[in-house]
């Protein structure tokens, strides 16, 4: 009898792969009701019209029509992390569903991320570790070099919430801070940075050292960093990406780094994820690959999941909804 | 009779040899790895000074000894000894890549009069730079994302593979010197909480600058830090300075990065801290030795990020410490006072 009264709650999976966080399940379990896909699909009848709110963790499950379709009661998705682009907007909003998603929590990691790649990249860690580990190695080389970081150019590709975070801990390493956005920033947010706005990409492009991409992945940044914009960066700078895979165009990514027209690389975010086992990408000493962990800590994980409960449940209660996306 | 050719030749000849004979004479270890100075350095330096290697050295002992005034030590080589210094009866100055002097009997260096400059400043931003890039691979497990990331095995990305968070987390620093206030100034841009331990407490001024609260205690700094991160000189006060009881002392989340060098750690107390989950893990620029014995335990733990002492391994740095180093040199060779000179006293 308590448990009808819990909010009834579509989830993935409670197994992996894409499942909900181990940690999280009793505190979820308190404060709601949940049916898995696979009990869903199994009694549709029964669950359909239940089913109040979709916990979208981890880009699961997936929303489609046919979905939507069969959830006569819903009224609210959460989704974990800041990205929405797996998600139809339009078809969403068509069925007057409400949608939250969690761009607060990803903050600081995914900023902090940014931060470790960059360092990695530059200083060669990954290669450090293999001279330091490798069987072979009877000596260190005093001439093995990488590049350095403070008083280095960082120009900074999407200056919202996490950029502007990766903009704060550059400015500690007195790194010079370029930044290219849809919008410029207020005077004295750039000034307590010290970044300057380009207001032509390809500005930024030629001056930087280390290019960043914090932007989120829309029908206008499809392939911003295409041939084109590699060739304009300089030959000793390194990409880093924490957006999303397909604001690069791969392919011509990786000729750049094969041909030494950038130096390197260091990638959290590909298309696909993960990418095929065969892919050059996975080969090349110039790139550090990470498997989507920019928020991926204890405490953001945790965060994301308190604000997608207090999303939904506000939602359920008729109640203004924290992080609530604009669906028009 | 010699040809017009053949006295130019022999003028450019004399001429060129008395002129690298007004250029200071220098023992070097070698132009060729291992242990050889940077390359890309050899034809700045070979314009101002005039090279003699260990090897030529040895060879010609009694040509070579009397003339040589200087000795660029570049990655602890070459070694200096007794005898050594005993062949070399004009020597003046000794200048020593880096900051680190604990490879350097300094008593020695002082009795036989001659002066000794370092590197101190050429390397402060790039090791500073190298412990926060150690750190934060370490919180965020970069090594062990790269290798999912990159397996042939992996098929899927779990979306319950996490790391450490490193904004609003405390660290603690032992060695607040310049380079372990660099440290601190990147690590509040962090929100890092910033705990310190030092010989010496820093003016009030410099601790507010980077919120860094001091701990007169050691273990205070140990019990609170979710990172530590050694950054001393190693002198006969600091050796092993983190064993088993201080390990004992940290959170079993925390981990320990060491970018000061090697032997401040007991290496079996850590390895079996490692182990057994007495800390979390550690990122190791420094051991002892380097580099390590293949099968040492460290190089196969999977909670170690294990670099091969490269913290100021940044070409800018580098080249900063050569001209440093030239610049000391000349200025001894000179009777000028000189810069970086390191008190034997």
């Amino acid at each position: 009898m308590q448990n009808q009264k819990l909010p009834c709650v579509l989830i993935n999976s409670f197994e992996e792969p894409y499942c909900v966080n181990e940690d999280h399940v009793a505190d979820l379990k308190k404060r709601l009701n949940f049916v898995t896909m696979q009990e869903f699909l199994e009694n549709k009848t029964h669950f359909g019209p239940k089913i109040q709110a979709i916990y979208i963790w981890g880009g699961k499950p997936v929303i489609d029509k046919e979905l939507l379709q069969s959830l006569p009661t819903l009224k609210i998705i959460v989704n974990s992390g800041a990205g929405l682009d797996h998600l139809d907007l339009n078809l969403i909003a068509s069925f007057g569903v409400k949608l939250a998603n969690t761009p607060h929590a990803v903050t600081n990691s995914t900023a902090d991320m940014g931060m470790a790649l960059l360092l990695a990249s530059a200083r060669r860690i990954l290669e450090g570790i293999e001279v330091a580990t490798s069987p072979d190695t009877k000596y260190f080389s005093l001439n093995w070099m990488g590049q350095d970081v403070t008083g280095s150019t960082l120009g900074i590709i999407g200056m919202g919430n996490i950029g502007y975070k990766v903009a704060q801990r550059a400015k500690a390493f007195e790194m010079k801070i370029l930044y290219h956005n849809r919008n410029r920033r207020k005077v004295e947010e750039e000034q307590a940075v010290g970044a300057h706005y380009c207001e032509k990409l390809d500005e930024l492009l030629q001056q930087s050292d280390f290019v960043m991409l914090v932007l989120s992945l829309t029908p206008q940044t499809h392939k911003l960093i295409g041939k084109r914009e590699l060739g304009l960066m300089k030959p000793t700078a390194i990409l880093i990406n924490i957006g999303r895979g397909q604001l690069v165009d791969q392919d011509a990514l990786v000729e750049a780094l094969q041909t030494g027209i950038i130096k390197a690389a260091g990638l959290d975010v590909t298309y696909p994820e993960p990418l095929p086992r065969s892919h050059p990408l996975l080969k090349l000493k110039n790139v550090i690959l990470t498997p989507h962990i920019g928020s991926a800590t204890h405490q953001s994980r945790r965060l994301m999941m308190e604000n997608m409960v207090e999303s939904l449940l506000a939602a359920l209660s008729g109640l203004s909804i924290p992080n609530e996306v604009n669906l028009k």
